[in-house]
């Protein structure tokens, strides 16, 4: 394959020159045993116990864009997903469809990145298919991933285990993913380096799970923001939610964009945060390692879960006015991960 | 505005000192209208409501330049989107609105080229790389976005891009007010009035109202602390019985507003009788492109007129954009109406009242 070459129907084929696609460009990058056996499947052994899974498909427009790309957003955004599940992530399958047409040095890029981000998050990409399809079928590259883990002895997290008095964190700066996404697609350059948090939280979470405190909810805020998710917890848990504009962590520039353009940081994406929900005496210990980590120094305590308003998310303003935080209703911004 | 500058007009202490204040001066009920879209978003954002004492009542105003689009305009726009080798190029939050028939997002579904844009110049720039198309520009906006409006219409002259037209639906402010105070069972005891529309027109636009109906009114800014001390002026003005037309937001408001817009906006513009949707026709409130310009209207070019349509069946938009009903009193609202589900203009714009209304509260 040469630098210039580009993806043709052929390479969704089956035959060789699919192999020659595998075999020169996923496999050496992926590079691991599960992968190299060329199965059907990938085969692999586990302990007793809980596993996790979950799949997610990454169409985000544009492909490239500061902070990140689509390849690594593919792997991070589903090691998080499992890894919020109180897992382990250990093994993701990677399924590709491509346009016609598309450059294989972009492809390659994609890959590496995909490989580069596998890596750092400790996962294996152990098994994977590609389509192509005709030109104007799809738009240059979708990717598929589906992630298994297995969930450490004693570990129960979810969605509807919000108890009042809970404290919740963030574990960093909210909506840079999807302001990075708009001004790069609007065209829109601002004198700003604002970049993608996209970013693995597993071995956060492992570090949280390690502290033995009791820990009620983790969830990433991606797609809706730390909004949308936070409804949904006072939803699934039946309690309410108090936050503080005060404690809310925005970037300045980020701010300033959302300010000229009419958005609600909370509403905007975020592919590098989590949200954790522990009870009060634990909560600053879990603040302090999330905040060891790597991705957590700018983590903060935003707000708490109330016995009052069961089923909201109320926020104390600035000004010391109150108002609800709702659920976005509609896109603010379609194809962000 | 600096990110610092902007935190000093939310500043906590600031905001408590005049809510006490507001809680000082205020000893019966006030209805004051917030005329301004922008303005409603705001006052819901920061928790306004929540801080001011329960006498006062803000009513949400026809400041949302969507949903006063009427239904035959938006019609308009999705005619256009049917037509063959047209691009509609449009503003992003008229995407959803629905006119009698369809929406321009559904059209854009449907396969019609419809683009947002941010800014007319970009729906220019969109006419030259596309030359063999037709491109129109949905003008919608009140005095804060016609001059923009108008020095694109003299640059395509002056380019001679003949591609380009615009279907210009925009409105004027001040005959809008002035028709508020005529309507029968309208009862406002002050106007919180528009920051970005005061840019352009100054303070004199709104003097024949104030002095009419002697209605106290303040121009005021879009930070939390801009709007307690237009609420705070306006309980004062109606507390010690001397209305008052002021201009609290002399950072960005000069008097005599910007003259040079206005001139561009005349140049280009000529005022005309517009159809506000859930009020009706008011009387010197439009704007439509002068015979010289007349090149670029797109109504003209593609000879399209279209009829007036009632509007749907329940919906309290006209009475809501009046003051004469809150959201929650129209039988539709959360039921039929919902953001996902619009009926009427007021749920679809983010600035709309009940749209507002449903968000936060």
């Amino acid at each position: 394959m040469s630098k210039d070459d580009t993806i043709i129907l052929d390479h969704g084929s089956g035959g060789k020159i699919s192999h020659a696609l595998f075999s020169d460009l996923l496999l050496p990058l992926f590079n691991n045993p599960e992968l190299a056996k060329q199965d059907d499947g990938a085969v692999f052994e586990v302990t007793a116990g809980r596993m996790a899974f979950s799949t997610d498909t990454y169409t985000v427009d544009p492909l490239f864009f500061p902070g990140g790309d689509i390849g690594e957003l593919a792997v991070n955004g589903t090691v998080n997903d499992v890894s919020m599940c109180g897992a382990m992530p250990l093994y993701l399958s990677c399924g590709l469809i491509i346009e016609e047409g598309f450059a294989i040095a972009e492809l390659r890029t994609i890959i590496e990145s995909m490989a580069a981000a596998a890596k750092k998050a400790g996962v294996r990409i152990a098994t994977g298919d590609t389509k192509v399809v005709p030109k104007g079928k799809a738009d240059r590259i979708f990717i598929n991933t589906s992630g298994v883990g297995m969930i450490p002895e004693g570990v129960d997290v979810g969605g509807d285990r919000a108890k009042p008095g809970d404290k919740i964190i963030v574990s960093g700066t909210i909506a840079d993913h999807g302001i990075t996404i708009l001004s790069e697609r609007e065209g829109l350059h601002f004198d700003s380096d604002v970049k993608s948090d996209s970013a693995p939280l597993n071995h956060m979470v492992q570090a949280i799970l390690g502290t033995g405190c009791e820990v009620h909810v983790l969830r990433d805020p991606t797609r809706g923001g730390l909004g949308t998710t936070l409804n949904e917890i006072a939803a699934q848990s039946n309690a309410g939610i108090r936050l503080y504009e005060k404690d809310l962590p925005v970037r300045g520039p980020v701010q300033g964009v959302c300010e000229l353009l009419g958005f609600d940081p909370l509403y905007l994406a975020n592919e590098g945060k989590l949200i954790a929900i522990v009870p009060e005496e634990d909560a600053e210990r879990v603040l302090d390692i999330i905040r060891a980590d790597e991705f957590g120094s700018e983590a903060v305590i935003v707000g708490e879960v109330t016995e009052t308003d069961p089923g909201r998310v109320v926020l104390e303003t600035l000004i010391g006015g109150t108002r609800i935080v709702d659920m976005l209703t509609g896109e603010q911004l379609p194809r962000i991960c | 505005m600096s990110l610092k500058y902007m935190q000093e007009f939310r500043d906590t202490e600031l905001a408590r000192g005049l809510v006490k204040k507001i809680g000082a001066v205020s000893t019966r009920p006030l209805r004051l209208m917030e005329v301004c879209g922008t303005h409603t978003m705001a006052i819901f954002r920061h928790g306004i409501r929540s801080v001011l004492p329960e006498n006062i009542t803000l009513l949400s105003g026809p400041g949302c330049p969507v949903c006063v689009t009427a239904q035959k305009d938006i019609d308009a726009y999705v005619a256009f989107a049917r037509e063959k080798d047209c691009i509609v190029t449009t503003f992003g939050d008229l995407m959803k609105v629905p006119g009698s028939v369809s929406t321009l997002a559904r059209e854009k579904a449907a396969g019609s080229d419809v683009r947002i844009v941010y800014s007319i110049f970009d729906a220019m720039a969109v006419a030259r790389n596309n030359p063999d198309q037709e491109v129109v520009f949905c003008a919608v906006g009140f005095e804060t976005t016609i001059p923009t409006i108008a020095a694109a219409v003299l640059a395509a002259a002056s380019e001679n891009l003949k591609n380009f037209s615009i279907y210009a639906a925009n409105k004027l402010t001040p005959p809008a007010l002035a028709a508020l105070m005529q309507t029968k069972g309208v009862k406002i005891d002050g106007f919180i009035l528009p920051g970005h529309v005061s840019v352009i027109t100054g303070i004199d636009a709104y003097r024949s109202t104030f002095e009419t109906y002697n209605i106290p009114s303040v121009i005021t800014g879009f930070e939390p602390i801009d709007i307690l001390e237009s609420i705070l002026l306006l309980i004062q003005q109606n507390e010690s019985g001397q209305p008052d037309l002021v201009n609290a937001y002399p950072r960005a408001v000069a008097d005599a507003g910007n003259v040079k817009a206005k001139e561009i906006m005349n140049q280009v513009f000529q005022v005309c009788d517009a159809t506000w949707r859930g009020i009706g026709p008011i009387p010197a409130s439009g704007m439509q492109l002068r015979q010289a310009f007349k090149d670029f209207d797109a109504a003209g070019r593609f000879n399209m007129d279209m009829p007036d349509v009632p509007e749907p069946k329940g919906c309290a938009c006209g009475e809501i954009l009046m003051g004469l009903k809150t959201p929650e009193a129209c039988k539709l609202y959360k039921k039929a109406c919902t953001p996902m589900h619009p009926v009427g203009p007021c749920m679809v714009s983010s600035e709309g009242a009940c749209a507002a209304f449903y968000r936060y509260s």
